[in-house]
C-alpha cells in the first residue's frame, strides 16, 4: 500500500487524505524542503526548527523514503522557485528521476509567469503599452494590486476585451468583443505533453458573439471563420478526413513521449540552499491565502452550483472566511463548544496585514497551524458579475505578495483581534466527529486491519448470530415483514472511502443531472439545501482533554451520503399515502405527484438524505408568484428563460412542497434498459468493463470510489466487490438497524502505525509485509 | 320529599346554595339571556383577532410553502406536530370526565362534564389543523382518505401511523361532537322554553331536535349517553395511543420506545385536566358559578393532576432507565447526551420541573383546594406538557444517528408561533361562543345530583346521619325494598 505523508500549515485536501500530516508555518516551507534533504543525507546543514513534532516527522518521512527509494516522489505546492530546486534535489537524491518522474510527460498548465506580469502593470502605468488584448483572464480582480493595473488600462490606447462576460476587466476595457462561451467553440489543447485534446462546441451561440480567434485571423486579413480554419489546419495535420473525423469523435489522440529525455541540473542548488537558510522564519500570525476546492480562483464564482457546493474541509457555503486554529480561538476567546456549533452566527475578528485589513468571519477547523489564518480567494467579485457571485464573500488577492520573482501566497506578521460582531455563515455539517459510532462509518490503520483483517465480517456474523438464529439469514429473519424477491436487475453501490478524496464533484455532477436546486445562502442558512448526494467529512479525533489541537491523532476522513435505497425502507411505510415505496429492481422510488409533504418519511431516515422542497426553487408549481422576492437572487437566477436551459430534460422538476431524494438515477437506468432491449441483448452493467449505466456520481468520480450495478449480475464490479474482492473491507453504514441499504461502502485504511478509529488498537506484531511506498511531502503555498 | 339515593356527608356538597330547580336554571341559562359582559367583549376580540392572525400565518405557509417555518432538513417537524400532540392531549380531559366518570357514576362531574367536552370539541379541531397544514400540499390532503378512485384505485399505506392518525382523530372528533351535542338537548329545550324573542325561540328549537322532556325521551337520552360513553371509553386510550405510534413505530432514537402509549395517554390526562382548571377557574368566577363548580370538583380535579403527572414522571425516569438498560449507544446518547444537557437541556428541565417536580404540591389539601395556586399551577403544567412534547420531538431529531446531519439550533419563526397563536384564537373564539350561547353547565345533570348532593338537602340528611347504624341499616334496607328514602323536608 502507497504511503502519504504531508507537510502543511493548513488542512488541505490533500492533506487531508494523507496517511501521516504535520504542520508547520508557511514561512518555513523551505527549511522544511532543506530538513529532508538533509536527513535524506543531502550535503546541506540541516536548518533549526522549532518544532518537535515536526523534527519527528521529518525524519519518519526520511526514513520512509529511504526505504522506499526511488518508488517514491516529493511534491511540493509551493510557489517560491528555491523550494523547487530543492525539491528537485530531494528527487535526484532518492532515484526518483526516469522512475516515478517521467521526464517526457510534462504538465503544460499553469505557465504564466509572474514577474512578467508584473512588468506588464509597471510598463502599462509609464504609458508604454499602446494596445491591450485580454482573453480569459480578470487582473482587474485577481492581480494582487487590481488598482495598479486598472490605472495602467486607463492609460493603454487601445484596449480589447474578449471574455464571453462581463468582468471586471472588461468593463473597464475600451472594447468588448465578447467571445463564445466553451460550450459554444471549436478548439484545442495540450495539458499534459503528448495528449491532445479536441474541443467542439455542443450549442450553436445563443447570442451574438464572436470566437476569439476569428477576431484574430480577420484582423490579420484572413477572412475565415476559426471553425474552418480549425478544421483545416487539423485535417492537413492529420492527413485524411477519417482521422480527424476519430481524433474528433474521441476528443483526445494520445502520443505519450518516451520516457527519460531530460537530466538533473544541480547548478542552482547552492543559490537556492543559501537563500532558504538566510531566510528568517515568520512571526506573529502567518496568513495563507488558498484556493478553494469549488471556486478556485473565483474565475467560475456566478455559478450557483460551485456556490452552494460545501467546501470538502470546511463544509461551508456562499462565503469566505477566516480559518483558525484551536490555540487562535482559545487566544481569541471564541469558546468552540456546542452553541459554537449550532449556531450559524459566526464570530468576526479583524485581521491585519501590512497596511491590509480585513474583517471576516472565523471558522475553527482542525489541523491548522497554530498560528496560520487561511483565507479564499475567488470572492467579493464585483456587483456586475451575475446575481449568485454579487455580495458574495470578500476578495482576498490584496493579501497576495511579490517577491522579485513570484507572488507568494502567505504573508507573516499578520495579526488577528476579536471583535464584537457576528455573520452568519451557512454550513451543512455541524458536527465534525463521528462520536465513535462506529456503525455509520470505518476506518483502520493498515496496521490494525492486518492484526484483525476480518473484524467487519465477523460483526456481520454477530448480526446474524443475534438475530437470525434459527435461518442464518439476517436479511429475511430480521424483519416481521415478507422478504421480496428481486428477480431481475437488482441495483446497488458500492463506495470505496479509501478511493474516495471528498473533491466533492460527485454531488455537483448530481445537481447537474438530477436537476437539483440551488437553494441560496438564506436557505442553506436554515439547512434547507437540496443536495441528493453530500459528503460528510469526519474527524474522529481532533482536540485534546482541554480542548487544543490534537494533530497527532487528527484523522479526515470522508463518506458520500446518498439515499440508500433500503430494502427495508424506514422512509417507506411511514408515508400515510404510498408516495415513496420500492421497486422490484430494489429502488426506494419517490413518486413526486403522490407526495402530499408530511415529512415524516425524511424524519424517519437515519441517513437524513431526503430533501424537502421548502419553497417554489425550480419555479416549478401553479402558484406563478412564489418565489418573488422570497427567496436569494441565486435562485431566481436559475429559474429565468436562459439558465433555465441548464435543466436535464430527462428529469421531473419538483414542486415545493414535495420530498425528493437520490433516485440511482432512474432516468438513466431506463435508457440503459432500453438500449439493451433495442440491441436485444442483456444489460451490461459493468462485467468486462461494458457499462450501458452509470450513474452521475460514478461517472464524476475521479478516483473510481463509487461503482454502480446490478447485484443480481455476478460479474459485474459492484458483485463482485461484495462477493469476492473486498469482503473484508465491506460494510454497511448502520447494519445493525436491519433498514438492509443497497449501498455498501469499503472501510478506510491507513497506511500507519497511529492508532485509527474507534476501536481498542489491537496490540499484535507487525506484519512483515513489505510495501511499496510512496512519499510526498508538500510544502504549502 | 324524597330523594333517589342517600349520600353521606362526609361527601362535601357538589352544589353550595341553598337552591331549588328553578334557580339553577336561573343560575346557568342567565348568561345566555343578559347581554354579555364587558370582559366577555374583551376576550372574544382578543381571541378573533388571534384567529386572524393565525389565519394568516398559515396563509403564508401555504402560498408560499413550509419554508415560511423554520424547521428543517434534520428537524421536519417543530412546533407544527408539538403543537398538534399538545392539542390533541388537552381534549381526552372532556372525554374522561363525561365518558369514563359517567360509567363509574362520579357524581362531581356534572359540574365541569358540559364545558369539559366543549374544551375536548375545540381542542380537537385546533389539533387537527396541525396535521393539516403541515403538509406540504395541503390541497392534495384528501389523499389520506380511502375513497375509491380512478388512480388504479390508490388506497393511502394501511401501514403508515399517519394515517391510523387520520382515522383515530376523525373518530375522536365525531364521537366527541356526538356525545357533547346529544347531552346539550335537554338543556336547549330549558333555553328554548324560556325564550322571550321568537328568533331565539326558533334558533333553539331548531337546535333542542323538538326535545319534550318526555319519560320516553329521557330514558332514550339515557341509552344514548351510555352508548356514547361506552363508545368513548376506549377513545380516551386508543386516540392518543396512535398518536403516540407517529413516534413510537419509528426508528429514530428517542421515538422509537414501548412505553409511549400508556406514557402519552397519563400525559394527555394530565395536562387535559390541568386546561379544565384554567378554563373552570376563569369561568366560575366571570359567570358567578361558584356555587356549582365548588372547592371540591377543583381539589377532585387537582388530584387526578397529581396522580397522573406522578405516572408521567415515572415514564420519564423509565425512558431514562431502559436506555441505560438497552445498552443501544444511540439511545445513551439521545437521552443522556443530548436531552438531559446539549443545546435543548433546558427544555428538559423545564419539562421536568413543571410536569414532575411541581405537581407533586398537590398533596397537600391546602394548595389543592387553593384557587389562585391551581390556576398557577393548570398553566405551569400545560406549559410543561407543551415542552413534553417539544422534548420528545426536537430533541430526538436534531441529533439522531449520522453526526453529519445533526442539526443546527432551531428557532420558531414569526409565522410558526403565528399558526400556534392561531389556533389559541380559534379555541377561545370557539370557548366564548360556546359560553355565550350554550349552558356552560349541564342544567339536567345538575338537577339530577341537586337533591343528593346540595348543600342544603344534605343538611337535611342530619335525621338520618344521626341514627343508630342498626336503624340506619334497616331504613336503607327499607329504602331498596321500596325504592325510595322518606326524609321529612323543614
Amino acid at each position: 500500500m502507497s504511503k502519504h505523508i504531508q507537510f502543511e500549515s493548513m488542512l488541505s485536501l490533500t492533506g487531508s487524505n494523507a496517511d501521516d500530516r504535520y504542520v508547520h508555518r508557511p514561512s518555513e516551507a523551505g527549511a522544511v524542503a532543506l530538513a529532508l534533504y538533509a536527513a535524506l543525507g543531502g550535503a546541506v546543514a540541516a536548518p533549526a526548527l522549532a518544532d518537535e513534532r515536526l523534527k519527528k516527522g521529518i525524519a519518519q518521512a526520511a526514513a520512509s523514503l529511504k526505504a522506499s527509494g526511488s518508488a517514491s516522489v516529493v511534491v511540493s505546492g509551493s510557489n517560491d522557485a528555491n523550494v523547487q530546486l530543492v525539491v528537485n534535489a530531494i528527487n535526484q537524491l532518492l532515484g526518483a528521476y526516469g522512475n516515478s518522474i517521467n521526464w517526457g510527460a510534462t504538465l503544460n498548465t499553469r505557465q504564466g509567469d509572474d514577474a512578467a506580469m508584473v512588468q506588464l502593470v509597471n510598463e502599462m502605468n509609464e504609458g508604454k503599452i499602446g494596445a491591450l488584448l485580454i482573453h480569459g483572464v480578470n487582473p482587474a480582480y485577481d492581480y494582487f494590486e487590481a488598482k495598479k493595473f486598472e490605472s495602467g488600462l486607463a492609460k493603454v490606447a487601445v484596449s480589447v476585451s474578449f471574455n464571453d462576460r462581463e468582468d471586471e476587466t472588461s468593463v473597464r476595457c475600451k472594447f468588448q468583443i465578447a467571445d463564445h462561451h466553451f460550450l459554444e467553440s471549436w478548439g484545442d489543447a495540450e495539458p499534459k505533453s503528448g495528449y491532445l485534446s479536441f474541443i467542439q462546441p455542443t450549442i450553436s451561440p445563443l447570442f451574438k458573439t464572436r470566437a476569439f480567434q476569428t477576431s484574430l485571423l480577420k484582423w490579420s486579413g484572413e477572412n475565415t471563420s476559426y471553425g474552418e480554419y480549425f478544421k483545416q489546419y487539423w485535417l492537413t495535420k492529420f492527413g485524411s478526413q477519417a482521422a480527424w473525423d476519430k481524433a474528433l469523435q474521441d476528443g483526445v489522440v494520445e502520443t505519450p513521449a518516451a520516457a527519460a529525455a531530460g537530466s538533473y541540473n544541480s547548478a542552482a542548488l547552492a543559490g537556492a540552499v543559501a537563500a532558504i537558510a538566510a531566510a528568517k522564519p515568520g512571526t506573529g500570525k502567518e496568513v495563507v491565502v488558498y484556493t478553494k476546492i469549488a471556486l478556485g480562483s473565483g474565475k467560475e464564482a456566478n455559478n450557483p452550483w460551485l456556490q452552494e457546493m460545501p467546501d470538502p474541509i470546511t463544509k461551508a457555503t456562499w462565503d469566505n472566511y477566516a480559518i483558525i486554529s484551536f490555540a487562535t480561538a482559545k487566544d481569541l476567546g471564541i469558546a468552540v463548544d456546542d452553541n459554537y456549533e449550532v449556531e450559524v452566527a459566526k464570530p468576526v475578528i479583524k485581521l491585519k496585514v501590512g497596511q491590509q485589513e480585513m474583517t471576516l468571519p472565523v471558522l475553527v477547523i482542525p489541523g491548522m497551524h497554530k498560528d496560520v489564518v487561511a483565507v479564499a480567494l475567488g470572492y467579493g467579485r464585483s456587483e456586475k458579475t451575475g446575481k449568485a457571485a454579487a455580495g458574495v464573500g470578500q476578495n482576498a488577492y490584496p493579501l497576495v505578495g511579490f517577491n522579485g520573482q513570484s507572488f507568494t501566497y502567505s504573508v507573516a506578521g499578520a495579526s488577528v483581534e476579536g471583535t464584537k460582531e457576528t455573520f452568519k455563515l451557512a454550513y451543512t455539517q455541524t458536527h465534525n466527529q463521528y462520536e465513535g459510532r462506529d456503525e455509520v462509518v470505518r476506518e483502520f490503520s493498515l496496521k490494525e486491519f492486518k492484526a484483525n483483517p476480518t473484524a467487519l465480517k465477523d460483526e456481520r456474523h454477530k448480526l446474524v448470530e443475534d438475530y437470525a438464529p434459527t435461518t442464518g439469514d439476517y436479511r429475511a429473519e430480521g424483519t416481521l415483514y415478507p422478504n421480496h424477491p428481486y428477480p431481475g436487475a437488482k441495483w446497488g453501490m458500492s463506495i470505496d472511502l479509501n478511493s474516495c478524496i471528498g473533491c466533492g464533484a460527485c454531488t455537483v455532477a448530481c445537481t447537474a443531472e438530477n436537476n437539483v436546486a440551488v437553494v441560496g445562502k438564506s436557505e442553506v442558512l436554515r439547512a434547507h439545501e437540496m443536495h441528493w448526494l453530500r459528503i460528510d467529512r469526519y474527524f474522529a479525533t481532533y482536540r485534546d482533554d482541554s480542548g487544543n489541537d490534537n494533530l497527532d491523532d487528527l484523522n479526515v476522513v470522508f463518506m458520500p451520503m446518498l439515499c440508500q435505497h433500503c430494502d427495508n425502507a424506514p422512509c417507506e411505510n411511514v408515508c400515510p399515502v404510498n408516495a415513496t415505496n420500492h421497486s422490484s429492481e430494489g429502488l426506494n422510488q419517490m413518486t413526486y405527484n403522490r407526495c402530499i409533504g408530511t415529512r415524516y418519511c425524511a424524519n424517519n431516515c437515519p441517513y437524513k438524505v431526503r430533501r424537502f422542497n421548502w419553497a417554489d426553487y425550480m419555479g416549478a408549481d401553479s402558484f406563478p408568484d412564489n418565489q418573488r422576492g422570497k427567496l436569494d437572487d441565486s435562485v431566481m437566477m436559475m429559474n429565468d428563460d436562459l439558465t433555465r436551459m441548464v435543466l436535464n430534460p430527462d428529469v421531473t422538476v419538483r414542486s415545493r412542497g414535495v420530498i425528493e431524494k437520490c433516485s440511482f438515477c432512474v432516468q438513466r437506468l431506463q435508457e440503459g434498459k432500453l438500449k439493451a432491449k433495442k440491441e436485444n441483448r442483456p444489460l451490461e452493467t459493468g462485467a468486462d468493463g461494458k457499462w450501458d449505466i452509470k450513474t452521475a456520481c460514478q461517472q464524476a468520480c475521479p478516483t473510481n470510489a463509487i461503482v454502480f450495478g446490478n447485484v443480481n449480475d455476478k460479474n459485474s464490479p459492484v458483485s463482485k466487490i461484495r462477493n469476492e474482492e473486498q469482503t473484508n473491507r465491506l460494510f454497511y453504514s448502520l447494519e445493525q438497524i436491519h433498514v438492509l441499504p443497497s449501498v455498501s461502502y469499503l472501510a478506510k485504511i491507513r497506511n500507519t502505525d497511529r492508532h485509527v478509529g474507534v476501536a481498542e488498537a489491537a496490540h499484535h506484531e507487525e506484519a512483515g509485509a513489505e510495501h511499496k511506498e510512496e512519499k510526498k511531502a508538500e510544502a504549502a503555498h | 320529599m324524597s330523594v333517589t339515593k342517600y349520600e353521606s356527608q362526609l361527601r362535601e356538597p357538589l352544589v353550595n346554595g341553598d337552591k331549588t330547580y328553578g334557580q339553577v336554571t336561573q343560575d346557568i341559562v342567565n348568561t345566555i339571556e343578559a347581554k354579555p359582559t364587558r370582559l366577555w367583549y374583551i376576550g372574544f376580540y382578543v381571541s378573533v383577532a388571534l384567529l386572524m392572525f393565525g389565519v394568516y400565518s398559515v396563509y403564508r405557509e401555504v402560498t408560499y410553502g413550509i419554508g415560511q417555518w423554520n424547521v428543517n432538513r434534520t428537524i421536519g417537524w417543530g412546533w407544527d406536530i408539538t403543537n398538534f400532540v399538545w392539542w390533541v392531549g388537552i381534549g381526552h380531559a372532556g372525554t374522561l370526565i363525561s365518558a369514563i366518570l359517567l360509567l363509574f357514576r362520579q357524581g362531581w362531574r356534572t359540574g365541569v362534564n358540559r364545558a369539559a367536552e366543549a374544551m375536548t370539541i375545540f381542542a380537537v379541531m385546533c389539533a387537527g389543523q396541525f396535521p393539516i397544514f403541515h403538509m406540504g400540499r395541503v390541497w392534495m390532503a384528501f389523499f389520506t382518505l380511502p375513497y375509491p378512485n380512478t388512480r388504479g384505485p390508490l388506497w393511502p399505506n394501511f401501514n403508515s401511523p399517519l394515517l391510523w392518525d387520520v382515522f383515530a382523530i376523525s373518530t375522536y372528533f365525531t364521537v366527541s361532537l356526538l356525545f357533547w351535542y346529544s347531552g346539550l338537548l335537554p338543556d336547549l329545550a330549558t333555553v328554548r322554553d324560556r325564550a322571550k324573542t321568537k328568533l331565539r325561540k326558533h334558533l333553539y328549537g331548531v337546535a333542542s331536535f323538538g326535545w319534550s322532556g318526555s319519560t320516553k325521551h329521557w330514558q332514550r337520552h339515557e341509552s344514548l349517553s351510555l352508548v356514547l360513553a361506552g363508545l368513548s371509553t376506549p377513545l380516551v386510550l386508543s386516540v392518543h395511543t396512535i398518536v403516540s405510534f407517529d413516534f413510537a413505530t419509528s426508528v429514530v432514537p428517542g421515538w422509537h420506545t414501548t412505553i409511549f402509549p400508556p406514557y402519552f395517554v397519563a400525559g394527555a390526562i394530565f395536562s387535559g385536566f390541568a386546561m379544565v382548571q384554567t378554563l373552570m377557574l376563569i369561568l366560575r368566577k366571570v359567570m358567578n358559578l361558584q356555587d356549582y363548580i365548588t372547592l371540591g370538583h377543583i381539589e377532585a380535579m387537582n388530584k387526578v393532576i397529581v396522580l397522573t403527572g406522578s405516572i408521567v414522571g415515572c415514564a420519564y425516569l423509565t425512558e431514562l432507565f431502559m436506555a441505560w438498560y438497552s445498552q443501544v449507544p444511540f439511545e445513551q446518547d439521545i437521552f443522556f447526551k443530548y436531552r438531559i444537557a446539549g443545546p435543548y437541556g433546558w427544555s428538559y428541565w423545564l419539562m421536568m420541573t413543571c410536569n414532575v417536580i411541581s405537581p407533586q404540591l398537590f398533596w397537600f389539601r391546602k394548595l389543592r383546594r387553593n384557587v389562585l395556586f391551581t390556576f398557577i399551577m393548570s398553566i405551569v403544567v400545560n406549559i410543561g406538557m407543551w415542552f413534553e412534547r417539544f422534548v420528545i420531538i426536537v430533541s430526538s431529531l436534531y441529533r439522531d444517528y449520522l453526526p453529519s446531519s445533526w442539526s443546527i439550533y432551531y428557532r420558531p419563526t414569526i409565522w410558526e408561533v403565528g399558526f400556534y397563536l392561531g389556533t389559541f384564537g380559534l379555541f377561545f373564539t370557539c370557548f366564548f361562543l360556546f359560553s355565550k350561547y350554550f349552558p356552560v353547565i349541564a342544567i339536567a345533570e345538575i338537577k339530577y345530583v341537586l337533591k343528593t348532593t346540595g348543600e342544603s338537602y344534605k343538611n337535611d340528611m342530619s335525621t338520618l346521619e344521626n341514627k343508630e347504624v342498626d336503624e340506619f341499616v334497616h331504613e336503607m334496607h327499607d329504602h331498596h325494598e321500596e325504592g325510595a328514602v322518606k326524609v321529612v323536608h323543614h
